[in-house]
C-alpha cells in the first residue's frame, strides 16, 4: 500500500537559489504555473469569438464571471468593484488548483498550509489596510459593537480582536485541511482497491462516490474561500 | 507531513507570489475586460431591442387606432351612401310610377273619348241608315214618297229612338 502522505511531497524540478533563499521550481510551482496557464487559456480562448449568443465554453466563462461579480455585488456592494479582478483571480486560482490536483498523479498546492495561509494572509492584510485607509482609527470601532455598555469592553474587545486575528488562520486551515483530508482518503481507498483483488470492487464503488464528492469539495472550498474574502472585504468597507 | 517542513516554505511562497501576480495581471488586463465587454454589449443589445420593440408596439397601436377610426368612418359613410341611394331609388320609382299612372290615365281618357266619338258616329250612321231604310221601305210599300218628306221621316225615327230609351 502506497504511503498516503507521499503525494504531498514537494520535490524540485529546477533547483534555484536567490540571495541564499531556496526558490527552486518544484512540482508545486509547476502546478501553480499550470493553473495560471489553464485559467488564462480557458478565459481567453472561450471568448475569442465574442459571440452575441455564447457557445458552451463562452457560456461557462460568462457564468463564472457573473457568479463572482454577483457574489462581490451582494456581499460588498458597489464599492467592491475595484477588487473584482483580485477576488476573481483568487477564486480561479483556488478552483483550478483544486481541480487540477484531482487529476491522477498531479500535485495539489492548496493542500499545503503555507500556500493557503499566505493567500489568507494577503486577504487579511489587504482588508485591514483597506479598513484603516477608509475609516482611519475609527476602524478600531469594529472591535467594540455599537450600543454595548462600556463596561463590557473588557470582555468584548479581546474576543473581537482574537476572532479578527484568527480569520487568516481559519481561512487558510479550512482549505488546507479539506484538500489534505480528501486526498488522503482517496489514496487510502485506492490502496484498499489494490489490496482486495476481486473484492476491491466494493472500495472502488465507494472510491467513485468519494471522487465525485471531492470534485464537489474542490469547487465548494474555492467558493467558501472567495465568499469569506468578500465578507471580510465588506466588513472593512462598511464596518458591519 | 511535508506540509509542515519549513524548508519547503520559501520556494512555494516565491512561486505562489509569482504565479498569482501573473494571474492577477492577466485577469485584470486581458480576460476580465473582454468578458465584461461582451456582457455589456449583450446587455446593450437587449436594451436596444426592448426599446425598439416598445416603440414598434406603440406605433402599431397608433396604426390600429387609425385603422379602426378609418374603418368606422368609412362604415358610416357607406351606410350614408346606401341610404341616400335607397332614398333616391325610392323617390325615382315613385316618380316613375306617378308618371306612368298619368300616362295611362291620359290613354284611358283618350280611348274613352275615341270610343265616345266612334259611338256618336255609329249612332249618327245608324240614324241615317234607319231614315234611308224607312224612306226606301215607304217607297216600296206605298210607291212614291206618299207625301212624307225626308224631314218627317227623320222626326219619326228620332221619336222611335227616344221611345226605345235612346
Amino acid at each position: 500500500m502506497s504511503n498516503p502522505i507521499e503525494q504531498f511531497q514537494v520535490h524540485p524540478i529546477v533547483p534555484l537559489e536567490l540571495g541564499g533563499v531556496n526558490i527552486s521550481f518544484t512540482n508545486s510551482a509547476l502546478m501553480m504555473v499550470a493553473t495560471v496557464a489553464v485559467t488564462t487559456v480557458f478565459l481567453t480562448l472561450s471568448v475569442r469569438k465574442r459571440a452575441l449568443v455564447p457557445g458552451r465554453w463562452q457560456s461557462l466563462a460568462e457564468l463564472i464571471y457573473e457568479f463572482i461579480a454577483g457574489m462581490l455585488r451582494e456581499n460588498v456592494g458597489q464599492e467592491g468593484r475595484p477588487y473584482f479582478p483580485f477576488i476573481f483571480s483568487l477564486f480561479m486560482f483556488v478552483l483550478i488548483g483544486n481541480l487540477l490536483g484531482l487529476l491522477p498523479g498531479s500535485f495539489t498546492f492548496t493542500s499545503h498550509i503555507i500556500v493557503t495561509f499566505v493567500m489568507a494572509s494577503v486577504v487579511f492584510v489587504g482588508v485591514t489596510v483597506i479598513g484603516f485607509a477608509r475609516h482611519g482609527l475609527h476602524f478600531l470601532r469594529m472591535f467594540f459593537p455599537n450600543g454595548a455598555p462600556l463596561a463590557t469592553a473588557v470582555i468584548l474587545v479581546p474576543i473581537e480582536v482574537i476572532s479578527y486575528l484568527s480569520r487568516p488562520l481559519s481561512l487558510g486551515v479550512r482549505l488546507f485541511a479539506n484538500m489534505t483530508a480528501g486526498h488522503i482518503i482517496l489514496t487510502i481507498l485506492g490502496g484498499f482497491v489494490a489490496m482486495l483483488g476481486v473484492f476491491g470492487i466494493f472500495p472502488l464503488a465507494f472510491l467513485t462516490g468519494v471522487m465525485v464528492l471531492e470534485f464537489g469539495i474542490a469547487m465548494l472550498q474555492a467558493y467558501v474561500f472567495t465568499v469569506l474574502s468578500c465578507i471580510y472585504l465588506h466588513d472593512a468597507i462598511h464596518m458591519h | 507531513m511535508p506540509q509542515f517542513d519549513p524548508t519547503l516554505f520559501a520556494p512555494q511562497v516565491f512561486w505562489l507570489i509569482v504565479s498569482f501576480v501573473t494571474l492577477y495581471v492577466l485577469m485584470a488586463t486581458l480576460a476580465l475586460p473582454r468578458i465584461g465587454a461582451i456582457l455589456d454589449e449583450r446587455q446593450r443589445r437587449i436594451d436596444d431591442d426592448l426599446d425598439r420593440a416598445q416603440r414598434l408596439k406603440a406605433e402599431a397601436e397608433v396604426a390600429v387606432a387609425t385603422f379602426e377610426r378609418a374603418m368606422t368612418d368609412s362604415r358610416a359613410e357607406a351606410a350614408g351612401i346606401v341610404k341616400e341611394r335607397a332614398d333616391e331609388a325610392t323617390s325615382r320609382s315613385e316618380q316613375r310610377g306617378r308618371e306612368e299612372m298619368a300616362r295611362l290615365t291620359d290613354r284611358v281618357h283618350a280611348a274613352e273619348a275615341e270610343i265616345l266619338g266612334a259611338k256618336k258616329t255609329a249612332m249618327a250612321e245608324i240614324r241615317t241608315l234607319t231614315v234611308d231604310l224607312a224612306a226606301v221601305a215607304i217607297e216600296r210599300l206605298i210607291g212614291g214618297a206618299a207625301g212624307a218628306s225626308r224631314g218627317d221621316i227623320e222626326a219619326a225615327v228620332e221619336a222611335a229612338f227616344l221611345e226605345c230609351g235612346r
